[in-house]
């Protein structure tokens, strides 16, 4: 398998304050991962960084096949190249229905003259049918997204992820708030989608974490502190010491 | 694709009903092409009224749609103005010019002529040559393309360097009040080439034209009438798309529009650009029916009425911001025009020309507070409370009646 995203000894500090730490991993292709680890450990900055929002001070984040440094391009830009990022708090535009937020999403041209002209096809519309129903919401086509409930609001924007067909799929505490149904229906999109794309998935939440069956990464103070199957990390004494032992 | 866009917003057109009704109606009412009832300069008043409203539509797609609350798009609709009154005054000019050299024993040269317009123009502020930004000035074509352009590139360059650098919120408001106001103090110098202080006047007589004042005044209506509607008609299109929804996006969540791929910083300079457009020609239309504009119609404090009426109509709705226009314009025209009636208190006599602005800061806090929604809202109340069931029933006279038609749709 050839790396997807490669990130190599990337380092950022915040007033002094070095949230992330000569940081080195890699993603592969179609690759379902899960990062773990305490507050604060950098596991939000690490997506900021990959998605443009956080400058690196030093080191390299490398993309796809044609080695396309991610270093300086725009949020917007790195989205186009195939990067989906889902926020800690559900982010959906709340006075908008949840066909617009798909429709919005839908992987189609972003200039504003194709957006001015663009007119919805059939296909269009059966593509944001198709996923509503991926994430259970086809009843609330019509509804604005701000009526949903707290975990619709997190699988909308996990459709909306998926309608941006993206290559990568950076995806921030999804279970959080979630009651142990949706958790379950949560894991399974999650699952899907990894077949088809990469998936990184941010949480703290260890049943969640074995139900998705992947390979772990733990961060500490902003760099790796250990990596392998969830069993295998959880059996380390570092990880069991700073995190999982408190 | 045309009907559908109209059936899935009838209030647009019930707008464009509305709004031909009412040209319609001061018509027949006019002294030129009917009964005589609506003098000519309160069609002045109707006619300006309705070019505010245009600016309004303007500032509640940047700000009501986008988010950008931009206090400088009075300079835009300034702009529009001195660029309109520039073409009007010299050839004004030129025709008294020319009468006045006629009768010289000796016909007298171009140069002569465009000597003498100048000692005409800028006799005021001791100079009688032209600067170079009147270059245009004699030909209407160019002027009127200048209307568009000199408010779109200022906008342009202005939005590129703010939004490029990220500048959001209050930092950018304070940024389009001191473009504003830069521009009003160039514009009050008398080597500013556009008359200092004195601006540019006598616009509302049209070179060439013979009718009388009234049919003037009627042709200014009928003109800003046909800029509302179409301006109306184009933003209600762009804010319906998935172009609306994109920046309805970015006014509530900006990142998350970014990390969906979508340039925020392009879109809000599109829309800052093109409502600047939209300003200018609104200001186009104007200055001829108000016959005068100095520096003093782009100071700082003009956009900030224009947001206060933005408010109070209800932003983020398009008949919000023309409600909001007309009826603060008007009574603003009513309390200003020394028609309300003062108030004694005893020791103090309340004087409406005086306190209406306090009035106006104080419903501008009061909808903020209490009705963020603004008079719009009443339109949904009425709405809301429209029980589906009594087609056929009589509503009332004319606003009910067409309410009716869409009723029964
Ligand atoms: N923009 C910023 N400015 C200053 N400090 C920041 C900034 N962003 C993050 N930090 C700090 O960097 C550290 C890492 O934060 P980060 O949000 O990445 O942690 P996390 O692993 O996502 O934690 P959690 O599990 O609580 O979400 C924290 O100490 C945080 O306070
Ligand atoms: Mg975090």
């Amino acid at each position: 398998m050839s790396a997807l995203l490669e990130i190599s000894g990337v380092s950022v500090s915040f007033d002094g304050f070095r949230a992330i730490n000569n940081l080195s991993f890699q993603i592969a292709e179609a690759e379902l991962r899960a990062i773990i680890g305490p507050n604060g450990a950098g596991k939000t900055t690490f997506m900021d960084i990959v998605t443009g929002k956080t400058r690196p001070d030093e080191g390299r984040v490398v993309w796809g096949d044609r080695s396309m440094s991610l270093v300086g391009m725009s949020e917007a830009q790195i989205a186009r190249v195939g990067i989906g990022r889902k926020f800690q708090k559900p982010t959906v535009f709340e006075d908008q229905t949840v066909a617009d937020n798909l429709l919005l999403a839908l992987r189609k041209p972003r200039g504003p003259l194709a957006v001015l002209l663009f007119r919805p096809t059939t296909a269009d519309l059966d593509r944001v049918a198709e996923l509503s129903t991926e994430i259970g919401l086809e009843s609330a086509l019509a509804r604005k997204a701000g009526e949903l409930s707290h975990g619709q609001k997190q699988w909308l924007e996990i459709g909306m992820l998926l309608a941006q067909e993206p290559r990568l799929l950076l995806v921030d505490e999804p279970a959080a708030g979630m009651t142990p149904e949706e958790r379950e229906h949560t894991t399974s999109i999650l699952v899907d989608a990894a077949k088809t794309r990469a998936v990184v998935v941010v949480e703290h939440d260890m049943e969640f974490v074995r139900r998705l069956n992947c390979r772990v990464t733990v961060l500490h103070e902003g760099a790796v502190l250990a990596e392998g199957s969830l069993d295998h990390v959880t059996r380390n004494a570092d990880v069991i010491d700073v995190y999982l032992g408190r | 694709m045309q009907r559908s866009f109209i059936t899935r917003n009838p209030s647009v057109l019930i707008f464009l009903a509305l709004l031909a009704l009412f040209t319609l109606g001061v018509t027949v009412l006019s002294e030129a092409f009917g009964i005589g009832l609506i003098s000519t300069s309160y069609v002045k008043v109707l006619g300006k009224t309705l070019c505010l409203a245009l600016v309004a539509v303007a500032m509640d797609l940047v700000w009501g749609y986008c988010g950008i609350l931009s206090l400088g798009h009075f300079a835009f609709f300034g702009l529009g103005g001195y660029m309109i009154g520039m073409w009007l005054m010299y050839e004004r000019t030129r025709d008294i010019v020319v009468g006045a050299l006629a009768e010289a024993p000796i016909p007298p040269t171009e140069q002569e002529i465009v000597d003498g317009i100048g000692t005409q123009i800028f006799g005021v502020v001791g100079s009688n040559e032209f600067p170079l930004i009147w270059s245009f000035a004699d030909s209407l074509t160019l002027q009127l393309a200048l209307v568009v352009v000199v408010p779109g590139t200022l906008a342009l360059i202005f939005g590129w360097l703010a939004f490029r650098s990220r500048v959001n919120d209050v930092y950018l408001s304070i940024l389009t009040q001191a473009m504003t106001l830069a521009l009003a103090l160039y514009l009050f110098q008398n080597d500013s080439g556009l008359r200092g202080n004195n601006g540019l006047s006598g616009l509302q007589n049209l070179p060439g034209v013979e009718q009388p004042q009234s049919h003037v005044s009627m042709w200014f209506l009928w003109a800003s009438a046909l800029a509302l509607g179409l301006g109306y008609l184009l933003s209600a299109w762009i804010v319906a798309g998935k172009f609306g929804s994109v920046i309805r996006g970015i006014r509530d969540n900006e990142a998350r529009v970014r990390f969906l791929g979508y340039s925020v910083e392009t879109y809000k300079l599109t829309v800052f650009t093109l409502t600047a457009c939209i300003a200018g020609i609104a200001g186009a239309l104007y200055y001829p029916q108000a016959g005068i504009i100095n520096p003093a119609e782009v100071a700082p404090i003009t956009s900030i009425y224009l947001a206060a009426w933005v408010a109070i109509g209800g932003r983020g709705r398009l008949y919000g911001a023309v409600l909001g226009a007309v009826f603060v314009s008007l009574v603003s025209s009513w309390f200003t025009g020394g028609k309300a009636p003062d108030i004694p208190l005893g020791i103090y006599t309340v004087q409406w020309v005086d306190w209406w602005l306090v009035l106006l800061g104080l419903s501008f806090v009061a909808v903020t507070l209490f009705a963020p929604k603004g008079l719009g809202g009443l339109v949904d109340l009425w709405v809301e409370r429209r029980s589906p069931n009594r087609h056929g029933a009589d509503l009332g006279p004319d606003l009910g009646s067409l309410r009716e038609k869409e009723a029964s749709q």
